[in-house]
């Protein structure tokens, strides 16, 4: 197989997958599945953010639900203070309600980020925890903790025949999810091969050899901060718009932080597909379960999620898709040249030596 | 004002309990490095084994801490070995999601079993009452501040008197060269995560008889605990004593002079300016270069 042909054929998968992703609720055909796939895009586009920040950086944000749940809130608020009328107007504001929590992610991300390592985790948590308790106290604005609705959606002014309403409503969430999706994994694709992102991979392995080295780390790791907290924010809007409503305990989730760290480490932390392939998996396995273990209180669902978090952290620590590209490669080099495979992967093992070795990891990948 | 110094003696007598739950993870974090998410689950895990205790078998409340506190250490034990230990490289940021994860198993078992209703532990100790002056006082609030100050004490002993207690803080120290002189850090580790563990049982007690609970309170016990032991500067046994009474009474005087919804977003706030002056916290030591 030739470079050439290699590259044809990836381009090739690439928009095969797209195609499929485009022409997806057609071949569902059932809203039940769409309702899960929203969510699966949703995830995958604020997991997708979160891997640009904690993925490149090394820094662990534990505290994302926070702005996951300003864009929720913001995107309510803003519903009801200009009277808009459910349809397409809302989808328009959920760029707005992402840029308003990268704004709050500037001076909370500058106070949390004069921290380091786990005292920058417990912070994050801990912000998160304070937003929380300010969607319940400031009343005047949040409503408490019975929350806002957003209103109703009656009509998408647009009547395809053979569609009914009810099969119809879902597609627009659907589609505006897949495109949040698509623009995360383009600004993902262009950190990634840029100067900034090499910078900030400089971070993560070597904070201050690289700030020796010359790269300005404090703005560097604010600005892939607040880049994830835009699309926690816009995809916290997009699904609170969805669910019909904000409500303190359920839009601002501790449960969507572990998730969202869950699903990138799951697909492999600091790669371009991981955050989108764990999204997409776990998001789908957690409806699902939802809808068959009703029993318990959620309980049992709590324990699927704990036990499948040990096991991709305990087994997989480098996550299915850098595991599985490790596999292929072996499998390549074999073919190939028998005799050299072994000592080649050897050398393409993920952590065997300092920057040098690692950074091929996250290109294996990317190209994943 | 009568009502200030009722709240402040309340806020010492609570902040004791917390210094108990924020001290066992403190100890932890000293000596592996690593946070355990699970210690607020581990605290509700412990005021349910003390609420069933209490209610099936009519155990006296301090008396099944006899039964409570080494099942405990031998539960913390057994996730050091299961979960902890095989985590090899970047443990510090691993260790904070798999403790994340038993934090989630257990509030799944705990759902299960009690369901979502809120409970608590009921007793003499929290019906009856003593006067001081104006006010009254339950038993549980002087007997929770005596237990927690009991058995700091004995880990203060336990620490500086005893050559585990030399073993441990060497491990604290450095811990390749505590390995070079020839203590058994993983032992130590293990031993340290179920004193730990033992210690949020203990603090669980004394919790669940003063606070209504349901599984998921960890979340929000977690969240104090943590901000408690940052404020205090991570690692440091002092300042989570310190840290803990301060967030209790700066919690309950807010609660008075101006409202309980905003007791607990004072002390995150002060939390907040801490960290803008002294990163490390109250008594922490500036992290150096860590390899």
């Amino acid at each position: 197989m030739t470079d050439s042909m290699a590259k044809l054929l990836k381009v090739g998968s690439l928009l095969l997958l797209l195609v499929l992703a485009l022409l997806f609720p057609f071949i569902a055909g059932n809203s039940t599945y769409v309702t899960i796939a929203i969510f699966a895009f949703g995830f995958a586009a604020a997991a997708t953010g979160w891997n640009v920040f904690s993925g490149y950086t090394g820094y662990i944000a534990l505290g994302h639900a926070a702005y996951y749940g300003i864009g929720g809130y913001t995107l309510a608020i803003l519903c009801q203070h200009w009277h808009i009328a459910g349809g397409w107007i809302p989808f328009l504001l959920v760029p707005l309600a992402g840029l308003v929590a990268a704004v709050f992610s500037v001076p909370l991300g500058a106070i949390a980020l004069r921290t380091r390592r786990h005292t920058f985790v417990v912070v994050t948590i801990a912000t998160f925890f304070i937003l929380q308790l300010m969607s319940y106290n400031l009343r005047g604005l949040t409503n408490g903790s019975s929350g806002i609705d957003f209103p109703l959606i009656t009509d998408w002014g647009i009547n395809i025949p053979g569609i009914s309403f009810a099969d119809f409503y879902v597609l627009p969430f659907y589609y505006v999810a897949l495109a949040l999706t698509l623009v995360a994994l383009a600004v993902s694709w262009f950190v990634r091969n840029s100067k900034f992102g090499l910078g900030l991979l400089a971070i993560r392995d070597d904070e201050d050899r690289a700030l020796g080295l010359g790269v300005r780390t404090g703005p560097s790791k604010l600005f892939a901060f607040v880049i994830s907290a835009f699309f926690a924010g816009a995809a916290g809007a997009l699904l609170s718009y969805y669910i019909g409503g904000v409500q303190p305990t359920f839009t601002f989730d501790a449960l969507f932080d572990v998730a969202i760290a869950l699903m990138v480490f799951f697909g492999g932390i600091g790669t371009l597909a991981g955050p989108i392939l764990g999204a997409l998996v776990l998001e789908s396995v957690q409806k699902y379960s939802a809808t068959v273990f009703t029993q318990g209180g959620g309980g049992v669902y709590l324990i699927i999620y704990g036990a499948l978090f040990l096991v991709v952290v305990l087994l997989l620590p480098q996550g299915v898709i850098p595991s599985l590209s490790i596999l292929w490669n072996k499998y390549v080099l074999r073919r190939i040249e028998p005799t050299d495979a072994a000592e080649d992967t050897s050398a393409g093992t993920p952590g065997a030596g300092p920057v040098g070795d690692r950074l091929p990891r996250v290109n294996e990948g990317a190209s994943a | 004002m009568s009502l200030i110094l009722d709240a402040v003696i309340t806020g010492i007598l609570t902040g004791g309990v917390y210094a108990l739950m924020a001290s066992g993870l403190t100890l932890v974090f000293g000596v592996m490095d690593i946070i355990n998410i699970a210690q607020g689950a581990l605290v509700i895990l412990g005021a349910y084994l003390s609420f069933v205790l209490q209610q099936q078998f009519h155990l006296d409340l301090f008396l099944g801490l006899v039964i409570t506190l080494p099942a405990m250490f031998i539960l913390g034990v057994i996730i050091y070995v299961l979960f902890i230990r095989p985590l090899k490289h970047d443990r510090t940021m691993l260790s904070i999601l798999v403790t994340f994860a038993i934090a989630l198993i257990i509030e799944g078992v705990l759902t299960i079993v009690f369901h979502t209703n809120t409970r608590q532990i009921q007793s003499p100790y929290v019906t009856q009452s003593f006067q001081i002056g104006d006010f009254y006082l339950s038993y549980i609030y002087v007997f929770g501040f005596l237990l927690s100050a009991v058995l700091l004490g004995a880990l203060y002993l336990l620490l500086y008197r005893t050559k585990f207690g030399q073993g441990l803080r060497a491990s604290m120290q450095n811990r390749t060269a505590a390995e070079l002189i020839g203590i058994n850090v993983d032992r130590v580790s293990a031993y340290t995560f179920g004193i730990g563990v033992a210690l949020a049982a203990a603090g669980g007690m004394a919790f669940g008889a003063t606070t209504a609970f349901v599984p998921g309170s960890h979340y929000d016990l977690i969240s104090r605990l943590l901000a408690i032991i940052v404020f205090a500067g991570m690692g440091s046994l002092g300042g989570a004593l310190i840290a803990a009474e301060a967030m209790l009474i700066v919690e309950n005087v807010t609660a008075v002079v101006w409202s309980p919804v905003w007791s607990s977003t004072v002390f995150f706030v002060l939390l907040v300016a801490i960290l803008i002056l002294r990163p490390q916290g109250l008594l922490g030591k500036l992290e150096g270069r860590k390899q």
